[in-house]
């Protein structure tokens, strides 16, 4: 028993019923929420249909708000700066990718975590491009507070709902196929002809598309970036952290975490200001040890107690 | 004419006090990596609270020299001990549980831990960059013509002597032949009656000592602040990639090799740009050479 990804797609939609009934902070959860299960889904390509522990996201974000800001300080229209900002970030994926997908564990990790450690330095050195640490504003938008918050609330999910297009059809396909049968075992599936150099390029490049139009949305939303803000570390982690939440490797798994993540997310920022991060610290250690298969994982386990494991990783 | 001749001894004196600013800074860096190394060596754990624990140990030394006026040179014990303590607690209590689960496990969990201790940091001690003053510094002597800041000579001395102890700890000490043998092979190791979880817990307990004892000769040369925590996990990385993963050798020769590029490439592109050259220099070395100027070994 899994959750089908057709009910996934409904409540998605069904969430852009949400400016009808909220006022701009439900409105601006809504708008959260999207990018999250944009960045958790994109995530969950390369970590959890290949298994690479990848640290990129910060690096892929960053990169795209940096891209669109630049592209619509020249003049670009909007939604065109998004798009391309998502190339950009696309196309970084395919170049790094090539380079780094070769190493495994921990050599990965920390290559895809040092990719935003250096752009986080180029882009607060080139001063003439970026605005290097003043950080950069972007162009104001002529348009009522409430019609911005709508705006960017349904361009931030019509993303989220693409991503979701994505992923699913990743999961059903020959791309998927093959990536699985690389998290499985890289090597076999090598010798038995899967071209796993070209499929695990192609799993990051799927993982950074999306995420480097949300970063490209995130800048035009809040107006102002700057570099450690966009490239912080913490964007690497807390879509790992959603994915493990959801399942990893599902379809339906990080839309479901990334929803639980902002709820918990939301609560502690409430209640525990000055000690928010320790509470996410406190919430990680929490899942890795009592829910390490996600919430999807325990509902599976808890439907058909005694099922044969290898079927699980299998499906 | 005169000037043309004197140009290239000043040249080489300026590159030689650089060389020598960047090879005390490296001694340093070796002995931030070692533990970070030995960690990631032997439990095949990469511990995101290394930096924490190096900012842990720069508070020990600051608190010990602020209200009980002990110098930080004695705090490496203070700070090591504690350190050791923690390390050992965290590893026997928390990690050990899922120390065979796949990489992304054990590294979002260390990740977790450390945003606790870090934000522990920051309430405890605020955010606020503080300095140890000393009441009677070294200062500094001129020898040769190059200019030899003395408390950060003795600083990195001392680094060296504490990673060279790690080493005959490791060679000579049946804890070390174990944690050596548990490195080799962790299945033959527990079938000769070595108490894999134990040595786990020693293992990282000494990561966090060597933590926290190149903390407390750094709180002499850094300011201090939990902010600083990520900077130190850096350094850490590129030293273990640099100098090659699982060897004493290694981390003694990335260190020195960070600090020596440091240098240089602050001299060459401005100081801010230091740790940036560093990075590249990473990303390159992953791609081309993953093993590091030494090669990955096992401390035998």
């Amino acid at each position: 028993m899994t959750v089908r990804p057709i009910y996934v797609l409904a409540a998605l939609l069904l969430v852009a019923f949400l400016p009808l009934v909220g006022d701009n902070y439900v409105l601006r959860l809504g708008t959260m929420f999207a990018m999250y299960a944009v960045l958790a889904q994109s995530w969950n390509i390369i970590g959890g249909y290949a298994g690479y522990p990848s640290f990129a996201t910060a690096a892929f974000f960053g990169l795209g708000a940096y891209a669109g800001a630049i592209l619509q300080g020249n003049g670009l229209p909007m939604p065109l700066a998004w798009l391309a900002a998502g190339i950009v970030a696309g196309l970084f994926a395919a170049l790094m990718g090539a380079a780094i997908l070769h190493l495994k564990g921990h050599y990965f990790a920390i290559a895809s975590l040092v990719l935003a450690e250096v752009l986080l330095e180029v882009t607060t050195s080139w001063t003439s491009l970026t605005g290097g640490g003043m950080g950069l504003n972007l162009p104001v938008i002529r348009m009522s507070v409430e019609a911005q918050a709508q705006l960017f609330f349904w361009a931030m999910l019509g993303l989220a709902v693409l991503t979701f297009l994505m992923s699913w059809y990743v999961s059903s396909s020959r791309i998927g196929f093959a990536l699985r049968c690389i998290r499985q075992n890289e090597d076999a599936s090598s010798m038995v002809g899967v071209n796993t150099t070209f499929y695990k390029v192609v799993a990051f490049v799927l993982s950074a598309l999306f995420v480097g139009s949300a970063g490209a949305l995130y800048a035009s939303w809040v107006f102002y970036i700057e570099p450690p803000d966009v490239y912080s570390v913490l964007t690497s982690v807390k879509p790992i952290v959603m994915v493990m939440l959801g399942g990893a490797g599902t379809v339906a798994g990080p839309v479901i975490g990334a929803a639980a993540f902002l709820v918990m997310e939301e609560v502690v920022w409430r209640n525990f200001l000055s000690i928010h991060s320790a509470v996410l610290g406190l919430l990680i250690v929490a899942l890795i040890f009592f829910l390490p298969n996600g919430v999807l994982g325990f509902i599976r386990k808890r439907k058909r107690t005694g099922a044969d494991h290898s079927k699980e990783t299998a499906a | 004419m005169v000037p043309a001749a004197i140009e290239p001894t000043r040249y080489s004196m300026l590159y030689a006090q650089i060389l020598l600013n960047g090879l005390v800074l490296g001694g340093l860096y070796a002995c931030i990596a070692v533990g970070f190394s030995l960690v990631w060596g032997v439990l095949n754990v990469i511990n995101i609270l290394h930096g924490s624990f190096v900012v842990l140990g720069s508070y020990i030394a600051y608190f010990a020299y602020v209200h009980l006026g002990i110098h930080p040179f004695l705090s490496v014990i203070l700070a090591g001990g504690a350190l050791f303590a923690l390390g050992y607690v965290v590893q026997a209590g928390l990690i050990n549980r899922v120390v065979g689960a796949p990489v992304l496990t054990t590294l979002v969990l260390t990740f977790g831990l450390d945003l606790i201790l870090n934000n522990g940091m920051i309430v405890a001690f605020t955010a606020d960059y503080r300095t140890v003053q000393l009441a009677h510094p070294l200062g500094s002597t001129v020898v040769g013509g190059l200019v030899l800041p003395l408390d950060r000579l003795v600083a990195m001395l001392l680094a060296c002597v504490l990673t060279v102890i790690l080493y005959f700890v490791l060679v000579r000490s049946s804890i070390g032949r174990a944690i050596v043998a548990v490195r080799m092979d962790r299945e033959a190791a527990a079938l000769m009656g070595v108490n894999v979880k134990r040595i786990y817990a020693i293992t990282f307990g000494l990561g966090a000592l060597m933590a926290g004892a190149a903390g407390s000769l750094l709180s002499l040369i850094f300011p201090i602040s939990p902010l600083n925590g990520s900077e130190f996990l850096g350094i850490a990385f590129i030293v273990c990639v640099l100098g090659g993963l699982g060897s004493i050798s290694g981390a003694i020769v990335g260190g020195l090799a960070l600090g020596a590029i440091q240098s240089f490439g602050a001299l060459l592109i401005g100081p801010q740009h230091g740790l940036t050259i560093a990075f590249v220099l990473l990303i390159i070395l992953l791609i081309f050479k993953p093993t590091g100027i030494m090669g990955r070994r096992g401390y035998e």
